[in-house]
């Protein structure tokens, strides 16, 4: 059982917080190619990624990580400065060693997928056959659970976990707590804006080590 | 701001009463200092109450997990509760008006002003007024807008301290979605 990621969100949809699971598994796969490449690869965003063809370890949405140990910086460029594409297109490059697994995702993107929630949190309002629906509070897949807890004052908590994780609503008071405490009360934080506070770091960690191993708090 | 109403509790998260009116008599002091003028100070005050309620409310609704108020009169419980469990001190709440909007708090003393008196020159300062500032900064958060003034002080002669709130308007604009 695990706690992937949690997300503070601000009552303008702001992104303030972002934790994400600290020795999260990075599923990475290398093996070596011989030519022609037996993978589909295409371009997606900035990422080069398998669009087709599933075998070893390597899966569709997996991004090339790396060319033969030499990690693509940005975008399709290589870190010795050549573009990944041409260097996989030329026969000569081969056998070729090919470093695929799952993209992190970057804080950018996390501060989109964060204010993303917000408008689905307000359609499900919207959608409620009742009146005074409370807005998602779960949000269930096979592979996680996330959970969500809005504030009186509007603020946004959200935990994405695994499925079968328990004590996840304690885990929610307690985050409110320590935001409350850690957060609010350190004099030079100013509202709305991101929270960088060692202390509300060091409690969170363990508020989730604990949920994690006992499953309450 | 947790507060203690006796001494010798050793609860490590609570402070004696004591030190925290002493704490806001230094404040004042220091402010009616740095600004001379008793007006500017009560202002002073009411802002740097307003600064601490917009911070506050959230301790408050998470340590007691209380819901959305929908009447003024559940509000007045709430900030009743709150004066327990941050001051330890039980206002009287009355007077209400007639349509419900605006009531009274009564305190049997100045809260904050256990060892004070007020020199002559300062007749008009609002010695409380952090206060005032702290309720309407605290409301403010979960959408009600409210005036919040003294109307008696037993610093200046009355019998009771008194606080008036008066409902202005709900704050529809910033409430966010799904907790109507």
């Amino acid at each position: 059982m695990a706690i992937f990621n949690i997300f503070i969100v601000s009552k303008s949809g702001g992104l303030i917080y972002h934790y994400d699971q600290a020795n999260a598994p990075m599923q990475e796969v290398e093996k070596t190619f011989g030519f022609p490449l037996d993978i589909k690869l295409k371009r997606e965003g900035s990422r080069v990624v398998v669009a087709f063809g599933q075998r070893d370890g390597i899966r569709l949405g997996h991004s090339l990580l790396s060319v033969n140990g030499v990690p693509l910086t940005s975008g399709t460029e290589l870190q010795d400065g050549r573009d990944a594409f041409e260097v996989i297109e030329a026969k000569e490059n081969y056998p070729l060693a090919l470093k695929f697994g799952r993209p992190k995702a970057t804080t950018n993107e996390k501060i989109v997928l964060a204010s993303m929630f917000y408008p689905l949190f307000a359609l499900a309002v919207q959608l409620s056959p009742e009146l005074g629906s409370s807005g998602i509070q779960e949000l269930e897949t096979d592979t996680f659970k996330l959970h969500c807890m809005q504030t009186l004052t509007g603020v946004k908590f959200l935990v994405v976990c695994d499925p079968k994780q328990a004590g996840v609503d304690q885990l929610l008071d307690k985050l409110y707590e320590l935001y409350a405490d850690f957060a609010l009360k350190n004099p030079f934080y100013s509202l709305e804006m991101p929270i960088r506070a060692d202390l509300f770091d060091q409690n969170l960690q363990i508020a989730i080590e604990q949920i994690e191993r006992t499953g309450f708090i | 701001m947790a507060r203690l109403g006796g001494r010798g509790n050793l609860d490590p998260k609570k402070v004696s009463g004591e030190l925290f009116s002493l704490t806001y008599g230094a404040l004042v002091a220091q402010i009616l200092k740095d600004y001379e003028n008793v007006d500017d100070v009560n202002k002073q005050l009411e802002k740097m109450g307003y600064n601490i309620g917009i911070r506050m409310v959230e301790d408050f609704l998470c340590r007691t997990s209380s819901g959305k108020c929908h009447d003024f009169r559940d509000t007045a419980d709430k900030i009743q509760l709150a004066f327990k469990l941050f001051l330890n001190l039980s206002p009287t709440v009355t007077s209400w008006s007639s349509t419900s909007d605006e009531f009274s708090l009564i305190f049997d003393t100045n809260p904050v002003a256990e060892f004070v008196e007020l020199p002559d020159h300062c007749y008009n300062l609002r010695y409380a007024n952090i206060l005032a500032g702290a309720i309407r900064g605290a409301l403010e958060m979960v959408h009600i807008e409210v005036a919040c003034w003294f109307v008696q002080d037993t610093l200046k002669g009355d019998n009771v301290t008194e606080l008036r709130i008066k409902f202005l308007r709900r704050i529809e604009d910033s409430v966010p979605p799904g907790d109507d």
